[in-house]
């Protein structure tokens, strides 16, 4: 492929090929419904020339029929575009059940990946292709964008908040790794490699990368470094909510409310304890505002994870 | 006035220019003909001013490393050219200067309704222009025109705070124009000037004046709780301190995206009055038109999510954004089909006038439907925040609402200034102007659509082939918007008489002298026909 002068990017999903027939299909309903304006204002401008003799008279000043005609012709037409176009992104929107789930870290100006065995890459992000893969992505600062053009996907970067993006890649080669919101000085070179692999390929670059142990594994050292197991450990007299088996789970709040305990809820009550107290307990936990990076974070709750599907493993 | 001539110079003859010559007679004046002046001088200055920070952009977009400029000067040339551009150039562009001169001439009125309070817009405009231009210039500030938090509260240095104030400041003008606008059309209609008798360029401005007075206001807060964020570390939009960050992009979209309408609505009134007189017709599905205009103007203030599809707003939200977003379009495609069913028949001079209002029928259009390709949820999560979606805005701001006011320059000239200009140079700068922006912007969709992210400094070099057509095409396109500058001044002095009424329009405007009496009209005009009443060919007109 020539590089110097691409007519069309990549495509490297299932999805990437749908969105490039949805715009393609829809280029020709522009041409088709342009056109009209275009040839017509032409055709007019020599036949009714001031000066040029023709046959003007009758001319129409309203018409309600043409008029109901080119309001609502078209706009069924988009119609039929926007039920497609809406379909697909709902897909992006659901990720399957049993994902492999990449973490995801923004900050000025760079990204960082980590792999649910602990591996850890910067600006580069490897996948195995025909997976689906799931990215849980926060910023420490500022709001990013990940942009995957191979994938025709995006998603902004929030700080204080857990985003998605799913996909599943199925060509594997070296894309491009864009971020799309403006995000300061370097925002320009705040980008990298998208890199699709073979499962096999995949397996062998993350035995290569190297860890620490598993994510899980370094949020337990954490959950006991900051003394969590202090109040929440299985054999803690403190007051406080067990922690096992809760991932996923509905918690009854203080003052009747209920939540799902997923990452953003147990992110949050990590950093901002008092905001949503489980019904029972006393408002005795401490912050950790402050205390915690956002890779920490997603280091507890991977580990706080492992710990609430023990159950659900055991019973399989 | 029945024994003078009727081609007397305009320096003879007793009008608006030539009731005083003081700086007092200028800078005092209440006279909404010469406060449009004073509005087309400051406004083309801020227009070469943010024109040249567009200028320094595609210079430096030649190169894929940028060599140019530094990151931050580049940041900061294009937030520049953004904020200029939006406020100081487009929202106030048609409605300040041929919205203040015209609305009360096409309806047969002596001035606006509040003719102090129109002075007092202009000095507020001023004031804001200069304070902003300088803290853009002096401090520097790299957010970008949509100041996205929490960068612009917590990140940014520079001075995002005094050129917020200077933004704060000129959308005081914005709502005193449009309410000024609002009551005049109201209550200062000649007899006979009934609603159904008003000019579509009235009504246009009509509904831009109301998303004047209803959306600025939220503007103005949500710029006051950016400040108050920045200045007091008030937990608003950063979430480290307790804020919402897409709480700032919902309160700024519910005033941006109708005041994209702000811009492009007055100039689809520029455009009708283009067209009827070019053809000799009168507009085709009259009420068709003026209510697409509120139609626009409603359904504008529904569809401001649909510049955050990929931000994280839930995915239901994003599928009622992008109905309405294509919904808002119908209005605007009735024009279009209107405005080419009116030159069916008509009789077609293919001045000036006719061929900017062509040009804008045509890069609208093309920008338009490719606004509809961003309504669509799959391919914007594609080309969200990439040249894509600079080209197609580009293709709404310049090739629309730039093409129409320079197009009501081109038509209303005579009747400001009493002079004709080259009719030729005209032409020429007409389809420079089309040729050059093709060239600029048409390579643009291409880069979105292969991925090149908007507001990057530099950028891989497979992109390089399209910058450098763009840059190319900038180029020319700098040369056709000097261009008229240079004829149009000519013709104040070198120009012939224009007479009344030298395009043969119909419209009130045009039955008073060419420029006008200061109070406009010698006797107050009785209106007893429709609008654009052109003699018809037999049979013609009662279908």
């Amino acid at each position: 492929m020539n590089d110097f002068f691409r007519m069309w990017p990549a495509q490297a999903s299932a999805h990437a090929v749908r969105v490039d027939q949805l715009f393609i299909a829809f280029s020709a309903l522009i041409v088709a419904l342009a056109a009209p304006v275009f040839i017509l204002m032409a055709v007019f401008a020599i036949r009714y020339r001031r000066g040029v003799d023709a046959d003007r008279s009758r001319a129409p000043v309203r018409g309600v029929w043409i008029e109901t005609g080119w309001a609502i012709i078209p706009f069924l037409l988009t119609l039929a575009f926007f039920v497609y176009s809406s379909w697909l992104y709902f897909q992006t929107g659901r990720p399957p059940p049993g994902a492999l789930t990449i973490d995801v870290v923004a900050k000025q100006w760079m990204w960082k990946f980590e792999h649910p065995g602990g591996q850890r890459e910067i600006d580069e992000l490897h996948v195995p292709s025909g997976e689906a893969v799931k990215l849980v992505m926060t910023s420490q600062d500022v709001i990013h964008s990940l942009f995957l053009p191979a994938l025709r996907l995006k998603q902004d970067v929030l700080p204080g908040r857990y985003t998605t993006l799913w996909f599943n890649a199925d060509k594997p080669g070296t894309y491009a790794l864009r971020c799309t919101q403006f995000c300061g000085f370097d925002h320009a070179v705040m980008g990298g490699r998208f890199i699709v692999m073979r499962p096999a390929d995949y397996a062998h670059w993350l035995q290569q990368a190297g860890t620490d142990g598993s994510l899980a594994q370094q949020g337990f050292e954490l959950f006991r470094r900051l003394g969590c197991s202090g109040c929440h450990g299985p054999d803690s007299t403190h007051r406080a909510p067990k922690l096992e088996g809760l991932y996923g789970r509905p918690v009854p709040l203080d003052g009747g409310r209920v939540t799902v305990a997923d990452d953003q809820y147990l992110r949050d009550s990590i950093l901002y304890p008092a905001r949503d107290v489980a019904a029972g307990y006393a408002p005795i936990m401490p912050t950790f505002a402050g205390q915690v990076s956002e890779s920490d974070l997603i280091r507890l709750v991977a580990y706080l994870k492992s710990i609430g599907d023990q159950a659900e493993e055991a019973r399989r | 006035m029945t024994d003078r001539p009727v081609l007397q110079t305009p320096e003879e003859r007793e009008s608006y220019l030539n009731a005083g010559h003081s700086l007092r007679s200028w800078f005092l004046t209440t006279d909404h003909k010469r406060i449009a002046i004073l509005y087309l001088v400051s406004i083309t200055f801020f227009f070469f001013v943010a024109a040249s920070a567009a200028a320094l952009i595609r210079l430096d977009l030649l190169t894929p490393q940028g060599d140019l400029l530094t990151n931050e000067g580049y940041n900061r040339a294009f937030t520049l050219h953004g904020v200029m551009m939006v406020w100081f150039f487009l929202i106030p562009s048609i409605p300040s200067t041929f919205g203040n001169f015209l609305i009360p001439l096409m309806i047969g009125a002596r001035d606006v309704a509040f003719p102090r309070l129109n002075l007092v817009s202009w000095y507020i405009y001023i004031v804001g222009g200069l304070f902003t231009l300088t803290a853009l210039v002096l401090g520097g500030v790299d957010t970008g025109w949509t100041f996205y938090t929490p960068y612009s509260t917590m990140f940014a240095n520079g001075a995002v705070l005094w050129v917020v104030a200077g933004i704060t400041i000129v959308g005081f003008s914005s709502i005193l124009t449009g309410l000024n606008f609002i009551v005049t059309i109201h209550k200062l209609r000649a007899p006979g000037m009934t609603w159904g008798r008003l000019p579509i360029f009235c009504w246009s401005h009509y509904a831009t004046s109301l998303i004047l007075v209803l959306a600025t206001p939220v503007l103005a807060i949500t710029l006051i709780l950016l400040a108050a964020e920045r200045l007091f570390r008030l937990g608003i939009f950063d979430p480290s301190i307790g804020g919402d960050p897409l709480l700032f992009q919902h309160l700024f979209w519910f005033y941006s995206h109708p005041a994209v309408y702000i811009m492009i609505l007055p100039a689809m009134g520029v455009v009708t009055e283009l067209v009827t007189a070019g053809a000799r017709r009168r507009i085709f599905g009259y009420w068709f038109v003026a209510c697409a205009s509120i139609a626009i103007a409603a359904i504008g203030f529904l569809v401001w999510g649909h510049h955050m599809f990929v931000s994280g707003q839930s995915m239901y939200a994003g599928a009622i954004f992008s109905f309405l977003s294509l919904a808002v379009a119908v209005p605007s495609a009735v024009k279009v089909y209107n405005w080419t069913a009116t030159l069916y028949k008509g009789e077609l001079a293919l001045d000036p006038p006719l061929l900017f209002a062509m040009a804008f029928i045509g890069l609208f259009t093309f920008g338009g439907l490719s606004g509809l390709m961003l309504a669509l949820l799959a391919i914007d999560v594609h080309v969200h925040d990439t040249y894509f979606v600079v080209a197609h805005f580009h293709y709404i701001m310049v090739g629309g609402a730039v093409s129409g006011f320079l197009g009501a320059v081109h038509f209303w000239w005579p009747k400001m200034t009493g002079r004709m200009y080259s009719l030729t140079w005209g032409r020429i700068s007409a389809g420079l102007i089309f040729f050059g922006f093709n060239l600029t912007f048409f390579p643009q969709y291409l880069l979105g659509y292969l991925g090149m992210p908007r507001r990057y400094h530099v950028y891989p070099p497979e992109f390089q082939p399209l910058n450098v057509l763009s840059s190319a095409g900038a180029s020319i396109l700098a040369v056709a918007y000097l261009l008229p500058l240079v004829y149009l001044v000519y013709s104040l002095r070198n120009g012939r008489p224009a007479g009344p009424n030298p395009w043969g329009a119909s419209g009130l405007e045009w039955k008073t002298a060419s420029p006008p009496p200061t109070h406009n009209f010698d006797e107050t005009p009785v209106v007893g026909g429709p609008a654009y009443d052109y003699p018809q060919p037999a049979a013609a007109g009662h279908g």
